[in-house]
């Protein structure tokens, strides 16, 4: 089981979101994050100019079975890609383990819907 | 005792030039700020609040002269059914006693007009949102304002060709609207997508509360706009209103019903803008349709401009991001020409003017012919205009800027702060 975590373009959430759907990705949590980089632009708030620039990203969480890791990035590489800086990172996390609050269930039934897997 | 003052007239003229402004600031800086995301919404607020000031003092400065001025026709040059000269420039000759026809100060119709010729160009920065470069956007929208509104107002107001053809436009639907709306789509067209736009996929609007918020502007400012547009507080002008705020809620309620049934869903930036499309095509028609006429716009008005906003820009593919050209384009055309078939002689009184409806068909093609004229004059201006700015300081922000958002890259702010 592994998280998998990618900071991509506001722009290309659309894509991504579509490309997980495609790749059979049954839900995923996504949220609005700013980063700091070296790439800045000033701010300026009534003649004073600031260098607190930061840049708007969304981050997208997906927790998938070890089978479904690769078919997940690739789909993630293939939405989110532009080629110019800024395309963003995905990261790969282990987790140790997960629960499904209805049922109780552990491991990894508690992240897909068997019966629709058949 | 001809010259005096009318001071019932002059009060309604100066509350509804404060109308009118309202119509631009804050009107339709939040309807459009609330429809672009929230990285672009100081852009849209920069941009109106921009043009109204600069308008203003075009304005004063020569816009007034061009547009009202009879010197350059008086003294029979031909150039004078185009434009009007420079007789008043910077106000020229204009006393605190100089009366208008109405019984008003000239000042007061000056200040009036003013606030018309500022939201016309307020009306086509909806097309080009989210792309357009400040610096490009400030030198087209100056040229556009000299070029193609301060003539237009002259040919349809300030004793033209238009005007002498007989065009009806009691509150501005061909200068204002379709002028505007056709620009628009030109703009639309020639600046190019947004980046991240794609067809079947609208990019939502980051908050629906100012659009509602600016909608309610609008409607409210547009009481000044037409029932202000007859300089009097007469009958006319209690026809004007009533006619407007029932086109409006018939277009509230149409679009919202057309939204129900293709959409399954009554949504609120479809009623708001079914309303704005109905003040729209009340606008010229205000002065001469009656009860009848206001319902029939109100009907038939969001019909057009929904097939045009949901199905025509999709099919050609066009970027037009805050339907500007869907809305204000199509609902100024389909106003003017309407105004063609609902005039009526209950409004218009003994010996005027009628529509097609009451067997006048003239009226209806004079009508036909100024739209078309309309679109052709601002279609070409605004075409050689682009070409013309886009050469000179480039109207296409950098797709980085595009991405990140106009706020912080063209102006050093965002909206919104934690």
């Amino acid at each position: 089981m592994k998280k998998i975590e990618a900071i991509i373009r506001r722009s290309k959430f659309e894509d991504v979101k579509e490309a997980l759907l495609d790749a059979d990705i049954e839900w995923f949590s996504y949220y609005d994050v700013r980063g700091i980089g070296k790439s800045r632009e000033a701010r300026i708030y009534r003649g004073v100019i600031y260098d607190t620039s930061s840049i708007e990203r969304i981050l997208v969480s997906i927790v998938v079975r070890d089978k479904n890791v690769e078919k997940t990035v690739q789909a993630i590489l293939k939405a989110a890609k532009t080629g110019e800086i800024g395309d963003g990172r995905i990261f790969i996390i282990p987790i140790e383990d997960a629960i499904r609050i209805r049922t109780e269930e552990r491991g990894d039934i508690a992240l897909y819907n068997a019966e629709q897997e058949k | 005792m001809d010259n005096y003052i009318d001071s019932g007239n002059t009060a309604w003229v100066l509350i509804s030039s404060m109308l009118v402004l309202l119509m631009s600031i804050p009107g339709i800086a939040l309807f459009y700020g609330g429809l672009v995301r929230r990285k672009n919404v100081l852009s849209v607020v920069m941009q109106t609040l921009f043009l109204v000031s600069v308008v203003s003092i075009l304005w004063v400065a020569f816009g007034y002269s061009w547009a009202f001025d009879t010197s350059l026709a008086e003294s029979g040059s031909p150039l004078g059914r185009f434009v009007g000269g420079f007789g008043k420039a910077f106000l020229h000759g204009i006393t605190l006693d100089t009366i208008t026809s109405q019984h008003i100060p000239e000042l007061a119709f000056v200040i009036f007009q003013c606030m018309f010729a500022v939201i016309t160009p307020a009306l086509i920065l909806g097309a080009f949102a989210e792309r357009i470069k400040f610096s490009g956007f400030i030198l087209f929208i100056v040229l556009w304002e000299i070029i193609a509104y301060f003539p237009m107002a002259h040919w349809v107001w300030g004793g033209g060709f238009l005007q002498a053809m007989g065009a009806i436009d009691f509150a501005g639907g061909t200068v204002v609207h379709v002028n505007a709306g056709i620009s628009a789509l030109v703009m639309a067209i020639l600046l190019g997508k947004r980046d991240d736009y794609r067809t079947g996929h609208p990019i939502m609007p980051h908050n629906i509360m100012f659009v509602f918020l600016g909608t309610c502007f609008l409607w409210l400012g547009w009481f000044g706009f037409n029932a202000g547009s007859g300089l009097a507080a007469d009958g006319l002008a209690a026809n004007a209103f009533l006619v407007t705020h029932v086109a409006t809620a018939t277009a509230a309620i149409t679009w919202m019903a057309i939204d129900w049934i293709c959409n399954k869903k009554p949504t609120t930036v479809g009623a708001c803008t079914g309303a704005v499309a109905g003040l729209v095509a009340i606008t010229p028609a205000a002065g001469t349709a009656d009860l009848l006429g206001a319902f029939a716009i109100g009907l038939v008005t969001p019909v057009i401009c929904f097939c045009m906003v949901a199905f025509v820009k999709p099919r050609f593919k066009y970027d037009d991001a805050l339907d500007a050209f869907g809305v204000h384009g199509v609902g100024g055309v389909v106003g003017s020409i309407l105004t063609g078939v609902f005039a009526t002689r209950f409004v218009t009184g003994e010996g005027g003017v009628q529509g097609a409806l009451y067997g006048d068909w003239h009226q209806l093609w004079v009508q036909v012919e100024t739209t078309l004229i309309t679109i052709a004059y601002s279609a070409v201006v605004t075409f050689f205009l682009f070409k013309l700015v886009d050469a000179w300081v480039g109207l296409r922000v950098d797709k980085r800027v595009e991405e990140e958002g106009l706020d912080i890259y063209e102006h050093g702010e965002s909206a919104y702060n934690r």
